[in-house]
């Protein structure tokens, strides 16, 4: 007997959308064994997960919450990603996004929130630009692995971050201290200079609708414009790519200037819709979850809003499992589960398994 | 007294009985017979050439023989035994090795390293032991090489040394060396030659493949020749002359000619000046290569594979650097211009490796058929995509091109072989191109498929574009050519107009063993 | 700066090296045999987790140590099977693996929290050595493991480049399919070189819960992990230059909070050895450093026989 392996010419469009619904549900079915595990009833478990971030309207203005940040940043990866260009490096993006914002609107507390606001998105939109910029410069014209690259600018930002926070961008009563394994924050921003929300909930509407014009602006660019054109020629046969003339370096800039940029807005709406504040580890993994979210998503717009406002529930309902004793790392171990499920789905959906007797 | 001539008696019968002996061998992939019932023997103590143009079947016989392939029936016996070779392994076992064409090194190591790799080495410190059998080999066959010296540094020579080595470690007695000389130079190829010679004079034997008359005659001391996967002569070299071996190699049958009609040529459009370039190994690929094509004129570029055609062609599309030398379109210097600006000159190019460089598989068949316009009007009008005049375009050439597929909005990758060169087809010739490069554009399609390509290549030519066909195919090249070059070694050994070309001259200038510049 | 200072200073570096060097020298056989393997961080917080728990049940730090590594040679089973068998792609799945194990040792770890070690291995001078003026202070008074690395990593050098098994597994990572047509059993290589890898970081991980840190505290890997893979680039795959790396690094880490009174902010110490990697990166790009020193070129890439 003998299992022979052979490689599918196209796997049917419904195939490649089931088998991510089944990743889910499988990832979903064995966290239910977890919670088992830790003598919780699994229905129990999911209806409190699942029922308040996506029935109550409390709930559900938190998954909102939550999702803002992966949507933005889901989209510029899932751009990233079309191009074959694998930026680990969106959480490094977001976090120097928020440090641009942060530092613009301390220097200059009296002016204006109508010019302020905008200012700060596009600043935010900058920083995190100029931080996708550099890994891709590296690739174009050294061919250094953008993994790499993307994933220790993510670890610089991080440090930079820490720096400001404790350093000189504490919280006045800080500075002078010794220092404590807590969290360091800014001052508050002024007040109006946070970002408006959506009457008795936490949207920072700003950030939303950015995050949608982002949403609608990436599905034009990739099916509408000579620019997707490239990115999908490049990403799918780079040699086709420049048989047809397309300069990979001016591709690899754009779409990185693009996906860092987003992250870098994300950074903007979770410092001054949110927190109000720069402080030590605001965010939650997001940058990391926002690659879950574009690749189940299957770099696909619409699923990408729904993959997103999907882990934005589950995070939100990460927390409130907290009060059944469960860890909030058990979140990390469901991201991981569905990658698993995702990639064996994937090997399975562009190859055929046979057994032969 | 009498043992002695016992032994010498002995010996004179095993030297008639071949140490190699291939029977009926067939071997098939879809669509052809690479193997037709082959019948190969190769001695001890001898150098067999194997001879024939590409695709004429030698190297897949080799491959059985080394056991990378599997031969459909047929039989092979190795010192008069018959035996089944599934794996390179096996065949290593028998003693035999092969050395590729294409070298299977690990240039980031050292020689030794790299023999080390096999088996039957010592655990530790297993260079120590190479180095001292790589100094026996040395002196015993002139196979000088360092030990120590890691690939990336050893020119081309130098490691062929090496993969000869890794064979002979493995106590090889019978070697396969596939056009050996290929990469090369003058002086290397003579040291290669006094290492077989000396080899065979140990007793090994060795099988040559080439398409090389020139090194037939310098050291093999009998020649196999094949065409179309049959044996077609079996020769003592001695017996036979270079005539008589290019005229096995290419055939005297009666061509087909298609309709070829008669076009009045026109302006000059293409022009090559002594163009110079290297391959991707930094070696000269492209020696001082120069021809002209007019309008309405196809000019047939024959030559085995390897010659220096692939990068002549990444040449003239802007996909490769000129060192030296001038291309000019219509009097327009375009020497290592883009490939954008190339294709807006109006080159079209139809390329030798279609599914790598030709299509995107996962686009749409409108969208590839936009490959080269999609930033222009009418397609692009300022920032979008006018996907109505994409899918018009599409259809109206899915029409004219008679592309069979289900819709244009299908991924191109699910196209057949003859279909996707169809697309490709359409693509480039939709801009009534003033110059078309077609490399191997029938290469692995069908009869069909085939003769509407010809048709249609026929048809631009009428049009009035100048058109450079790149065909390994002789029968192509003579059927379609108004002129025919023939390139060797990265130079052109001749041009000559179609009716003057000879079957036998061109085979001999194929073979590198005639120059005959250009004829008018 | 008296020279208490700097022997003190040292001998953290090592100390704090000896977590990273245990994962990188692991994560270097790996991507010598051609898999990029990016879940050592989670398979190192799995070993933290293990260690500190088998630690607590068996009493006996040994056991625990190496239990740890098994943990983490399992979690790297996983990663081999399907980067190799079902050739997916490793970032993601190397990075699944991490998520995986960030959350799972959360868990596991929920109810160590507060619990005191039971065991541990302290420092052990060695006789004679250790009094060596400097040299003796630092090298010869550290804890086992540390005495376990000074001779383990020498050998995995001699193994990697002094013995055929060595340029067997070069092989495979540089050109497998020249290794493969002479025999080499690509697959088993990798497998064997990943999962050796995820020892290693088993290894290192309960190295961190067992020895160097008091308790076990969520996340306590602080992104150790990712380091070792940016030290395994930083060392251009070898793992005495990994040794000396990792000391660097490790050497980073002990030190930037002291600095703190020279006007030497600790985070910016900190990110000292991301930008050296990047660093590195840029300078082994250049053609010929690559053709030495560069990246195994199969590095990655999934190997099937005779695909293109």
């Amino acid at each position: 007997m003998r299992i022979v392996v052979t490689r599918r010419i196209a796997p049917p469009r419904w195939f490649e959308i089931a088998v991510r619904f089944m990743a889910i549900i499988i990832a979903l079915l064995v966290m239910a064994i977890v919670f088992w595990a830790y003598g919780i009833s699994p229905t129990v478990a999911y209806k409190k997960l699942l029922l308040d971030s996506f029935t109550t309207a409390h709930g559900f203005s938190e998954t909102i919450v939550t999702m803002i940040p992966l949507l933005l940043s889901g989209i510029g990866l899932s751009i990233a990603f079309k191009a074959q260009l694998w930026n680990i490096g969106a959480e490094g993006q977001l976090l120097v996004g928020a440090i641009a914002a942060t530092g613009l609107a301390l220097s200059f507390p009296d002016t204006s929130a109508y010019l302020m606001i905008p200012l700060m998105f596009l600043v935010g939109f900058l920083a995190g630009a100029l931080w996708g910029l550099i890994p891709a410069i590296l690739r174009a014209k050294l061919q250094v692995n953008e993994v790499i690259s993307t994933l220790m600018m993510n670890y610089i930002a991080d440090r930079l971050l820490l720096y400001l926070v404790s350093g000189p961008w504490s919280v006045a009563e800080v500075i002078g201290q010794v220092a404590y394994a807590g969290f360091y924050q800014t001052n508050l921003l002024p007040e109006h200079l946070w970002l408006p929300v959506l009457g008795g909930t936490r949207i920072h509407w700003p950030t939303l609708l950015i995050a949608l014009a982002s949403l609608v602006g990436a599905y034009l660019i990739i099916t509408k414009t000579p620019l997707g054109y490239e990115i999908v020629v490049v990403g799918e046969n780079l040699e086709a790519a420049k048989f047809a003339g397309i300069k990979y370096l001016k591709v690899a800039l754009l779409v990185m200037i693009i996906s860092g940029g987003l992250a870098g807005m994300a950074g903007v709406g979770e410092v001054a819709g949110i927190h109000h504040r720069l402080r030590s580890g605001f965010s939650a993994g997001y940058g990391y979850t926002a690659i879950i979210v574009a690749w189940l998503g299957g770099l696909n717009p619409i699923l990408i809003l729904i993959s997103s406002l999907l882990f934005g529930g589950l995070l939100r309902g990460g927390y409130l499992l907290r009060t059944m004793g469960i860890r909030i790392g058990i979140v990390n171990m469901f991201n991981g589960i569905i990658l698993f499920f995702i990639l064996a789905s994937e090997f399975f959906s562009n190859y055929r398994i046979e057994i032969r007797r | 007294m009498s043992e002695a001539h016992g032994k010498t008696a002995l010996r004179e019968e095993r030297e008639i009985e071949p140490i190699v002996e291939m029977r009926g061998i067939v071997k098939t992939f879809p669509g052809v017979v690479a193997n037709d019932h082959i019948n190969f023997e190769v001695r001890a103590g001898e150098i067999h050439a194997l001879l024939g143009e590409n695709g004429a079947g030698k190297t897949t016989l080799m491959n059985i023989l080394y056991g990378i392939y599997q031969p459909n029936e047929g039989e092979i016996y190795i010192r008069g035994k018959r035996v089944e070779i599934r794996s390179p392994r096996d065949a290593m076992h028998l003693g035999i090795g092969m050395v590729h064409q294409h070298f299977m090194l690990i240039e980031k190591h050292t020689v030794v390293e790299n023999i080390a790799l096999g088996f039957a080495t010592k655990f530790l410190f297993p260079t120590k032991e190479i180095s001292r059998k790589i100094r026996e080999f040395s002196e015993k066959y002139g196979l000088t090489v360092d030990p120590n010296a890691y690939i990336w540094q050893l020119s081309a020579g130098e490691q062929q040394r090496v993969e000869i080595i890794k064979a002979l470690y493995r106590g090889a007695d019978i070697l396969i060396l596939d056009e050996p000389t290929s990469v090369l130079t003058p002086k290397e190829i003579d040291e290669l030659f006094s290492i077989l010679k000396r080899m065979k004079e140990e007793g090994k034997a060795i099988i040559f493949i080439t398409h090389k008359l020139d090194e037939v005659f310098a050291i093999s001391d009998r020649v196999t020749v094949l065409r179309r996967g049959k044996v077609i002569g079996k020769l003592k070299t001695a017996e036979t002359n270079k005539k008589e071996l290019a005229r096995l190699m290419v055939g005297r049958e009666v061509l087909f000619r298609l309709e070829r009609e008669a076009v009045k040529k026109g302006k000059t459009v293409l022009e090559v000046i002594d163009l110079y370039a290297l391959n991707d190994k930094g070696l000269p690929a492209l020696k001082g290569v120069s021809f002209t094509i007019a309008e309405g004129e196809i000019l047939g570029l024959a030559g085995v594979a390897g010659n220096g055609q692939k990068e002549l062609v990444e040449v003239l599309t802007g996909l490769r650097k000129a060192e030296k030398g001038k291309v000019l379109i219509r009097g327009v210097d375009v020497t290592n211009a883009s490939p954008r600006r190339i294709a807006e000159l109006g080159v079209a190019h139809i390329p030798e490796e279609r599914l790598k460089h030709g299509l995107v598989p996962n686009m749409s068949v409108a969208e590839n058929l936009i490959l080269k316009q999609y930033y222009k009007q009418p397609y692009c009008d300022k920032f979008f995509i006018d996907r109505k005049k994409v899918l018009e375009n599409a259809n109206k050439l899915i029409e004219e091109f008679n592309i069979m597929t289900p819709s244009p909005i299908t991924p191109a990758k699910l196209l057949s072989g003859g279909n996707i060169q169809r697309l490709i087809l359409a693509r480039e010739l939709a801009g009534s191109p003033d110059v078309i490069i077609a490399a191997h554009p029938t290469y692995g399609l069908d009869v069909g498929a085939t003769e509407y390509i010809r048709k249609i290549l026929l048809r631009e030519r009428k049009r009035g574009s100048a058109i450079l066909l790149v065909s390994e195919d002789l029968e192509e090249i003579m059927a379609l050519s108004d002129r025919i070059a023939v390139m060797f070694e990265g130079e052109i050994m001749g041009i000559l107009p179609a009716e003057k070309a000879s079957l036998e001259d061109i085979g001999l200038m194929m073979a590198g063993a005639k120059r005959m510049g250009v004829v008018a | 700066m008296n020279s208490t200072l700097i022997i003190s200073v040292l001998r953290s570096a090592i100390r704090a090296g000896t977590p990273l060097l245990y994962a990188t020298v692991g994560e270097i056989y790996a991507e010598r045999s051609g898999v990029m393997n990016l879940g050592v961080e989670g398979m190192m917080i799995m070993g933290a987790v293990s260690g500190y728990a088998m630690g607590i049940i068996t009493g006996n730090p040994w056991i625990a140590i190496f239990l740890a590594g098994v943990v983490g040679a399992l979690m790297a089973l996983v990663h081999s099977v399907l980067s190799i068998n079902f050739r997916v792609n490793q970032v993601v799945s190397g990075l699944a693996l991490t998520m995986f194990g960030l959350g799972l040792s959360s868990l596991a770890g929920a109810k160590y929290i507060g619990v005191p070690k039971r065991a541990s291995l302290t420092t052990v001078k060695i006789p004679v050595l250790s009094k060596i003026p400097l040299i003796g202070e630092v090298f010869f008074n550290q804890d086992p493991m540390v005495y376990v690395s000074f001779i383990l990593i020498p050998v995995l050098w001699f193994i990697l480049f002094k013995t055929k098994v060595g340029i067997i597994i070069r092989s495979v990572g540089e050109n497998p399919a020249a290794a493969d047509a002479l025999g080499v059993k690509i697959y088993l290589v990798r497998h064997l070189c990943t999962i050796f890898g995820g020892f290693m970081a088993g290894l290192a991980g309960a190295y961190l819960s067992v020895v160097y840190t008091p308790a076990w505290v969520e996340n306590m890997t602080a992104g150790r992990g990712w380091i070792a893979v940016a030290l395994t680039i930083f060392s251009l795959w070898s793992p005495i230059r990994a040794m000396l790396g990792a000391y660097l690094f490790g050497g980073v880490e002990a030190v930037q909070f002291n600095l703190q009174a020279y006007g030497i902010p600790p985070d910016v110490l900190g990110m000292m050895p991301y930008l050296l990697t990047i660093l590195v990166m840029v300078f082994g790009a250049e053609e010929r450093i690559r053709k030495r020193l560069g990246a195994p070129s199969a590095l990655g890439i999934p190997y099937v026989r005779g695909e293109k």
